[in-house]
């Protein structure tokens, strides 16, 4: 029986595109299924009536919720090519720790420099800008938080690189200028087609959040 | 070479008991070292760097933070009894799913159930904890437990918290035999076993410690 794909997303969203770029990685045929979120489908809202939110992966009608479960749930079904994770149980671990680190922290700072202001605002950037440093050290000197090839991490982690210039547009400071390792490792991982095609025009996502802001009245 | 297991702990943390049921059902000898929270130990803080928090595992000198990691890294390492999780990918990423609904929406109820909230904010937590259990009454079924047969990661992930909310019922905060009554018997049904027992105070411990803190408040 052939494998039935579908992938319920937003085209801005970071989790999304950490799934989008698995599934590239992997070569996985499916289905891309884009929610308008001010009126969810009611396949969303089956698959995901918990959270109701998206990403979903949809395998053979089996419903995969949030982000990182999915991910996971990818890398243990489609297990022949690209793997996320390290096989040795410790280095899964850690690469399983960064994960929930960039999971908890980046995209909130993240998403706070682009919706919020003063100094909610300047909380958001200083946080942003200690978690690339802390990221930068457990990168080191490897090409990849997976080592040689994409790995949990980085495919974690790279949608927040593809938002990073609307997130200095916003926030009004420069990540780049501090931090080369973090800018050379992005330049880096879109050079791979799985990630290039996953992650949206920095204009489009910025002129995205413009409307955003302006329905959440923040000026 | 004999395993070293450490255990950076703190006995009334839900998140340290969890690891304390785990290498308990798998019959792991450990170190137990409770940790002061405020007067965090050099090994912790060098075990922790990012976050500082107990629980941490440590294993042969190399540490696992973060608790849902270190119960999947124990049912990797540790495979031959006891199983935490599904063998099969999808079951596995509901359990997965299930254990983050009660680290996103359980635990931050807990929280605000000790903060003091009275009057009508406290009738919103409540029936917000009530909502929230009753879908994982209706995850658990007619099972003895959310893993099946045995103790799974539902379970420990929830226990912990489970057992706190008795301690409120039992304070007549609310009856939780009354709004989810599949609740208390699954937790009475989980002290049944001896690796939580002798791992994790029980309801009535806990509420005798919390009689005490308030009594030595009084005086």
């Amino acid at each position: 029986m052939a494998d039935e794909v579908v992938l319920l997303d937003f085209w801005p969203s970071p989790f999304g595109m950490r799934l989008r770029i698995a599934l590239a990685e992997k070569g996985i045929k499916h289905e891309y299924k884009e929610e308008d979120l001010k009126n969810k489908s009611p396949l969303l809202l089956k698959s995901n009536p918990v959270h109701k939110k998206i990403p979903v992966l949809i395998h053979n009608g089996k419903p995969v919720s949030e982000s990182l479960i999915a991910l996971q749930y990818i890398d243990e079904t489609w297990n022949d090519n690209a793997p996320l994770l390290p096989s040795d149980p410790y280095l899964r671990s850690q690469a399983k720790f960064w994960a929930e680190f960039v999971d908890k922290k980046v995209a909130d700072f993240g998403r706070k420099v682009c919706m919020t202001k003063g100094e909610e605002q300047e909380a958001a950037k200083n946080g942003l800008l200690d978690c690339i440093e802390l990221l930068e050290g457990e990168l080191g000197e490897k090409p990849y938080f997976g080592g040689e090839t994409l790995g949990f991490v980085d495919v974690t982690l790279v949608p927040c690189y593809g938002w990073l210039s609307v997130y200095e547009k916003f926030g009004n400071f420069s990540i780049e200028a501090e931090h080369p390792v973090f800018i050379a490792w992005g330049k880096r991982c879109l050079q791979k087609k799985s990630v290039s095609k996953s992650l949206p025009d920095q204009q489009k996502l910025y002129d995205f959040v413009v409307q955003l802001r302006k329905r959440h009245e923040i000026e | 070479m004999a395993d070293e297991v450490v255990l950076l702990d703190y006995w009334i943390s839900p998140y340290a008991m969890r690891l304390r049921i785990a290498l308990a059902l798998k019959g792991i000898e450990y170190e137990r070292k409770e940790e002061e929270l405020n007067n965090k130990s050099p090994l912790l803080l060098q075990s922790n760097p990012v976050h500082k928090k107990v629980p941490v595992l440590i294993h042969n000198g190399k540490p696992i933070c973060e608790s849902v990691v270190a119960l999947q890294y124990i049912d990797e390492v540790w495979n031959d009894k006891a199983p935490l999780f599904p063998s099969d990918p999808y079951l596995r990423s509901q359990a997965k799913f299930w254990a983050d609904y009660v680290d996103k929406k359980i635990s931050s109820f807990a929280r605000k159930l000790w903060s003091g909230a009275k009057g009508e904010e406290m009738e919103v937590v409540k029936k917000d904890l009530f909502d929230c259990l009753r879908l994982l009454e209706g995850e658990l079924g007619d099972k003895p437990f959310f893993g099946g047969e045995t103790l799974g990661l539902v379970d420990l992930a929830l226990l912990p918290f489970a057992s706190w909310f008795s301690v409120h019922d039992k304070f007549g905060t609310f009856s939780l035999e009354a709004e989810c009554p599949k609740i208390p018997p699954w937790v009475k049904r989980c002290f049944q076993m001896e690796s939580v027992s002798e791992s994790v105070p029980s309801p009535d411990q806990l509420y005798d410690y919390v009689v005490k803190m308030r009594n030595s408040r009084q005086e």
